[in-house]
């Protein structure tokens, strides 16, 4: 087993999943604590959906996928936020508008040029062998571009996450940290689109965050937990992919999900010692 | 020069007057308490004093050394709060965040002024434990030295003991009370509670319906119509009927001073108009 895996990280495609799929999950992973505690878990899924149909797009006009892909999220990421905040529409419903109907354009794109393809097929559920060098390097980028602002705006996003009408009382300007943390989302999810695919991509946003909010108290050790959960079942299931020839995207969910119920287990056993000590 | 005073105040949503008329003053190391039941625009009134809001009418003018972004403010809880994962340390630093500018950590100027408040609201032993393992009296006390943190003269109180057992209630109010005396904080209150009002505040700001009602200090609340429209409907229909008297006396002067009696003694035999009756019963 153990050369197997040795033998994996001799291809470098695997080596280039492998750096990709880290820094991927772990940006997903710190963003996706604040999206969870606003309540805005299915904006990820919601803009994977986007991402979709601005792929088809650009494959149907030969464009570069991520040119196209990247601008597109970013504004739908603005305006899902701005519907949620102002409008008639209430937010799960934007979002499923804005979700269904451009997975409806993308369908309706592919189905009327090249038709279902590979390509197509590794849109919808990821793949590890569509990344070049030059997708590794601008992940490289957009993800410490990423995790720069992050630690940048941390304690505000932390303000504007935990009582967004105390920090605009006192004078923070929340709809600029709602802006950044709409960006860098939207930024995530494109990136991480190619590996996991549009359908899949949501979960490394929203499983880290909640498994590790399980037994964690406080925002910080909920963030460092929620980074190395997702790095762990991210290397994990990229093994598991290789090893039984799975998809890459799914082993990894796989993987998030016994990662969740093992930190459920450690937080009821907490809480029935806890419940036990006050017995007595 | 007041800390705060509203001239003329009044606010709209889309176009539709929700309250106007306000004029009050607020000095500084006032504890001014604002009443009215549901729906009489107290928050909204709130969300203006904060800047979240702005007026349709009129104006609010901060005295020279408070600006607007300086009044620290203990908002109602929200459902998000109830299961977030943060330690106590971490909620109450994020009061100090206001006076950073574009400093992106906390220096150990901030970190020393969260430990003052935490030790003057004696939850310094909370300070590593899990803001939503709280009890509600435990977790007012975390966002109001939250509040602290962001103000040195203001603080803005939002029903701070909506959901509190009883003794826990006092205990906050006691508190408040100290903040208000020994650390000089003016405190504006937004209230049900009458009782704690009258005890407690030094002013009393009552809304109704979209207006003022009054304003003045807590011994002149005691006797006014707002106060007993709220305590007792009886009486408050006897006050109104003789203010109502006196103004009459005064347009027709001595002519119809007979007339006017005879008014002042019906009002004080007639029985309460039912709608005040109503009023009374509700508070």
């Amino acid at each position: 087993m153990l050369h197997l895996i040795a033998e994996m990280f001799t291809y470098p495609f695997m080596v280039r999943a492998l750096c990709m799929g880290v820094l991927v999950a772990l940006c997903a992973a710190v963003l996706g604590v604040t999206l969870v505690l606003k309540r805005y878990s299915m904006i990820g899924d919601g803009l994977s959906h986007v991402g979709f149909g601005a792929l088809a797009i650009a494959t149907a006009m030969n464009a570069a996928p991520l040119a196209v892909a990247i601008p597109v999220v970013i504004v739908a990421a603005f305006l899902l936020l701005r519907l949620t905040e102002n409008s008639k529409i209430k937010g799960d419903a934007a979002i499923a508008l804005i979700s269904t109907g451009s997975l409806a354009v993308g369908v309706m794109v592919v189905s009327m040029t090249t038709g279902m393809n590979t390509d197509v097929y590794n849109y919808l559920f990821g793949s590890i062998l569509s990344m070049s060098q030059e997708d590794v390097v601008l992940t490289g980028v957009v993800s410490a571009a990423i995790m720069i602002l992050f630690v940048f705006f941390y304690h505000r996003i932390f303000a504007v996450t935990f009582d967004e009408t105390f920090a605009r009382a006192t004078g923070l300007n929340a709809r600029l940290y709602n802006m950044v943390i709409a960006l860098l989302t939207a930024l995530v999810i494109v990136v991480g689109m190619r590996m996991m695919g549009s359908l899949l991509i949501s979960s490394l946003v929203v499983f880290p965050a909640v498994t590790s909010m399980r037994t964690c108290t406080t925002f910080r050790s909920v963030m460092i937990a929620s980074a190395i959960v997702s790095a762990v079942c991210l290397v994990a299931g990229l093994i598991i992919s290789y090893l039984y020839a799975a998809p890459t995207g799914a082993s990894i969910v796989l993987c998030n999900i016994a990662a969740f119920i093992a930190f459920a287990a450690v937080q009821k056993g907490r809480e029935c010692l806890q419940s036990d000590r006050k017995s007595i | 020069m007041s800390l705060i005073s509203c001239e003329n105040l009044s606010f709209a949503y889309e176009g539709v007057t929700v309250l106007h008329g306000l004029n009050f003053e607020i000095e500084q190391g006032n504890y001014l308490c604002i009443m009215g039941e549901n729906g009489a625009g107290k928050s909204t009134l709130m969300k203006g004093l904060l800047g979240l809001k702005k007026p349709s009418g009129g104006k609010v003018t901060f005295g020279e050394d408070l600006r607007a972004r300086e009044i620290g403010y203990l908002p109602q809880q929200t459902p998000v709060q109830k299961d977030f994962p943060a330690s106590v340390w971490e909620v109450v630093l994020s009061g100090c965040l206001s006076g950073m500018g574009l400093r992106p950590f906390y220096s150990k100027a901030e970190k020393d002024r969260a430990v003052r408040n935490m030790q003057a609201l004696e939850i310094m032993d909370l300070k590593d434990r899990c803001y939503r393992d709280l009890s509600g009296g435990q977790q007012q006390r975390v966002l109001l030295a939250r509040a602290l943190c962001a103000t040195r003269k203001v603080i803005l109180l939002d029903e701070p003991v909506a959901g509190l057992d009883p003794l826990v209630t006092i205990n906050m109010y006691k508190l408040i009370e100290r903040i208000n005396r020994e650390m000089g904080i003016t405190v504006i209150m937004v209230s049900h509670d009458i009782q704690a009002a009258t005890r407690y505040a030094s002013h009393i700001l009552h809304l109704g319906e979209d207006r003022q009602l009054f304003f003045g200090t807590r011994e002149d609340y005691r006797h006014s119509a707002a106060y007993h429209s709220f305590m007792d409907g009886e009486k408050a229909v006897h006050i109104w009927k003789k203010a109502a008297v006196q103004e009459e006396k005064k347009r027709s002067g001595g002519t119809r001073a007979a007339a006017a009696a005879k008014t002042q003694k019906e009002a004080e035999t007639e029985s309460p108009a039912p709608e005040a009756v109503q009023k009374g019963g509700k508070a």
